[in-house]
C-alpha cells in the first residue's frame, strides 16, 4: 500500500473508514507461524472465536487455515486449541524453505 | 446593550462560560482557579445553563472527560492552573493531537515546589509545546473577551485546536475590576452552534479516535498540527475583528502601546503589561518615551507581526514570568531573539526574568528596566543579557 502524505490523510489520526485495518498488513510482525494439523483438528472453531486479528479462515463451518498476511503469530489459537492441533513454528524455517 | 459589572477574573471567566453555555464542563478546583469552577457550578445548580457538569476526582480526569465529550461531538470546557495543569499533562497533549476544540481557562500559578499558590507563567509556559493555542490576558476584561473568542478560534475548521486562555493568578483572578458584559444573545450568536467535524456519536458515519499511530503516519499527523497552528494566526486576527464589531474592543495577535513614539521597547504578557502601560504614561510626562509590545498570542507565535513591530527599534527588554532552567533566557526571550535572527539590522534584546512565585512587580521595577534600556541605547553596552528583576542577591 502506498503511504500517503500529510495533506491526504484525516486529521488527528482519525480513522473515517470502518474496518480498514484489513488493508494494513501485519504478517511481517510474526516470529512464530501457526500451523494446523488437519488430522487432529475437529473444526470446533475455538481458535476462530479467540483470534484477535480475524486470521482464522473458515469455510462451510470448517477451519481451513490462517490469513498469514494479518496473523501476528501471537499463539493464542495454539493455547486455546483443545486438541493440540496447532503448532507454532519458527518463521525463519519457512523463510529458508521459501528462498 | 452591554452591562457594566464589578467582577474578579475568576468570576468573569465563569460568567463567560455561562454565556458560552458549553455542553460539558469537567473541572477540578485548584487555587487560584477555584472560583471559576465554584461560580460556574452555581450557574449549573441554578439552571442557568444546560451544561452537564462532571465533578471529577482529578485534573487528569477533567481533561480526559473533556476529550471524551469533545470527541463525542459537543462543546467542552474546563479550567485549571499550576499543579492541576501538570496533572493533566498527558491528556493535554492528547486533546491537541486529536484536534479537539476544547477551551480551558488557566489562572497562571507557580508550579511546585516549593509549594506556592501565587502567579507566574511556569505552568502554561511549560505547556507551550503541547499543541494548544495560548492567549494571555492583561486584565479581567480580556479574560472575558479572550474566552469568548477562544471558542470561535478553536472550532474554526482550518484550526481545530484546543485553546488555553491564560490570566495571572490572584493578580487578575482575585482582583475586582470594571468589566463590560455582552448580552447573552450576542455571545450566543457570535460563537454560533457547535458543528463537530467527526463526532463519535454519529452512528451513520462511524469514526475511530486514538488508534495506534507508528513510524509510518505519526509524523504526518504532527505536520498537520504544525499547519493548523499556522492557520490559527489569520483565524485569531479574523475572530478579533469580528469581536470588535460586537464589543467595540480591538483584539490583535499583539498589542502596541506607545510603540511608534520610541525606539526602546518592553515586551511582556499578562497583567504586567498593565503595569508597564502605567509606567509608560508616567515617564512620558517626564519626557521619557518607551513602547510596549504586549504578547496576547504566544502560541501560535506571531513572529511576522513581532518582526514588523520591532523594525527600526534600538533596544528591547523581554519580560519573562517563568524561567527555562538551563536555557539561555526565558521562553518569550528565546522566541523574540529567534524571530530577529534573519534581520540585518536588529535591536539589542535583553531578558528580565521577573515575578516568580507571585513576587510583586511594580512601576519602580519597570522604571529600572527603562533606565537600563536608556543606558544600553546610550552606550551600546549590555551588562547583563539575562537579569532577574526583584530577586535578592
Amino acid at each position: 500500500m502506498k503511504e500517503k502524505g500529510w495533506k491526504e490523510i484525516p486529521i488527528g489520526g482519525l480513522i473515517l473508514e470502518p474496518g480498514n485495518a484489513e488493508k494494513y498488513l501485519t504478517g511481517s510482525w510474526r516470529t512464530f507461524r501457526p500451523v494446523v494439523n488437519k488430522e487432529k483438528c475437529t473444526s470446533c472453531l475455538l481458535c476462530w472465536i479467540y483470534c484477535p486479528d480475524d486470521s482464522i479462515i473458515v469455510e462451510d463451518e470448517q477451519m481451513k487455515g490462517f490469513r498469514y498476511e494479518h496473523c501476528k503469530g501471537c499463539g493464542i489459537c495454539k493455547n486455546v486449541c483443545p486438541f493440540k492441533a496447532i503448532e507454532m513454528v519458527e518463521e525463519s524455517k519457512y523463510q529458508q524453505i521459501e528462498k | 446593550m452591554a452591562t457594566i459589572e464589578a467582577m474578579t477574573g475568576d468570576e468573569v471567566a465563569a460568567e463567560a462560560m455561562r454565556q458560552i453555555n458549553p455542553d460539558v464542563v469537567a473541572a477540578y478546583p485548584i487555587t487560584p482557579q477555584t472560583e471559576v469552577v465554584q461560580n460556574f457550578s452555581q450557574s449549573v445548580a441554578n439552571g442557568r445553563v444546560k451544561t452537564e457538569m462532571i465533578r471529577v476526582e482529578s485534573e487528569h480526569s477533567a481533561m480526559s472527560a473533556c476529550v471524551g465529550a469533545s470527541a463525542a461531538g459537543v462543546r467542552a470546557m474546563t479550567a485549571t492552573c499550576a499543579n492541576g495543569l501538570a496533572l493533566m499533562w498527558e491528556i493535554v497533549y492528547i486533546a491537541a493531537s486529536y484536534r479537539l476544540p476544547i477551551v480551558m481557562a488557566v489562572a497562571n500559578r507557580a508550579l511546585s515546589g516549593p509549594i506556592n499558590i501565587h502567579c507566574d507563567h511556569s505552568d502554561s509556559m511549560g505547556a507551550r509545546d503541547s499543541g494548544w493555542i495560548q492567549l494571555y490576558s492583561e486584565n479581567c476584561q480580556e479574560v472575558y473577551d479572550n474566552l469568548i473568542q477562544a471558542v470561535k478560534i478553536a472550532e474554526d475548521k482550518s484550526v481545530l485546536l484546543p485553546v488555553m486562555v491564560c490570566f495571572d493568578g490572584f493578580i487578575i483572578s482575585h482582583a475586582t475590576e470594571r468589566v463590560e458584559i455582552l448580552d447573552d444573545e450576542k455571545v450566543k450568536n457570535f460563537i454560533g452552534e457547535f458543528k463537530p467535524q467527526y463526532p463519535l456519536l454519529d452512528l451513520n458515519n462511524p469514526v475511530t479516535y486514538g488508534p495506534l499511530d507508528l513510524f509510518d503516519y505519526y509524523f504526518e499527523h504532527k505536520r498537520q498540527q504544525v499547519e493548523a497552528m499556522e492557520n490559527a494566526i489569520s483565524v485569531i486576527e479574523k475572530v478579533g475583528k469580528e469581536y470588535e464589531k460586537i464589543s467595540g474592543r480591538k483584539y490583535e495577535l499583539v498589542e502596541k502601546y506607545n510603540l511608534e513614539a520610541s525606539d526602546m521597547v518592553i515586551i511582556a504578557a499578562g497583567s504586567t503589561a498593565g503595569t508597564i502601560k502605567a509606567t509608560i504614561d508616567e515617564l512620558k510626562e517626564k519626557g521619557i518615551n518607551v513602547g510596549l509590545l504586549k504578547i496576547r498570542t504566544f502560541r501560535p507565535f506571531p513572529h511576522v507581526q513581532i518582526r514588523d513591530a520591532l523594525k527600526d527599534k534600538l533596544c528591547v527588554a523581554v519580560m519573562d514570568r517563568s524561567a527555562s532552567f538551563g536555557a539561555r533566557g526565558g521562553p518569550i526571550f528565546l522566541e523574540i531573539r529567534s524571530t530577529l535572527y534573519e534581520e540585518k539590522k536588529k535591536p539589542v534584546v535583553v531578558n528580565y526574568i521577573y515575578g516568580l512565585g507571585g513576587r510583586e512587580t511594580t512601576v519602580e521595577h519597570i522604571k529600572k528596566v527603562v533606565d537600563n534600556l536608556s543606558k544600553i541605547k546610550k552606550t551600546g553596552k549590555v551588562d547583563r543579557l539575562i537579569d532577574y528583576l526583584g530577586v535578592r542577591e
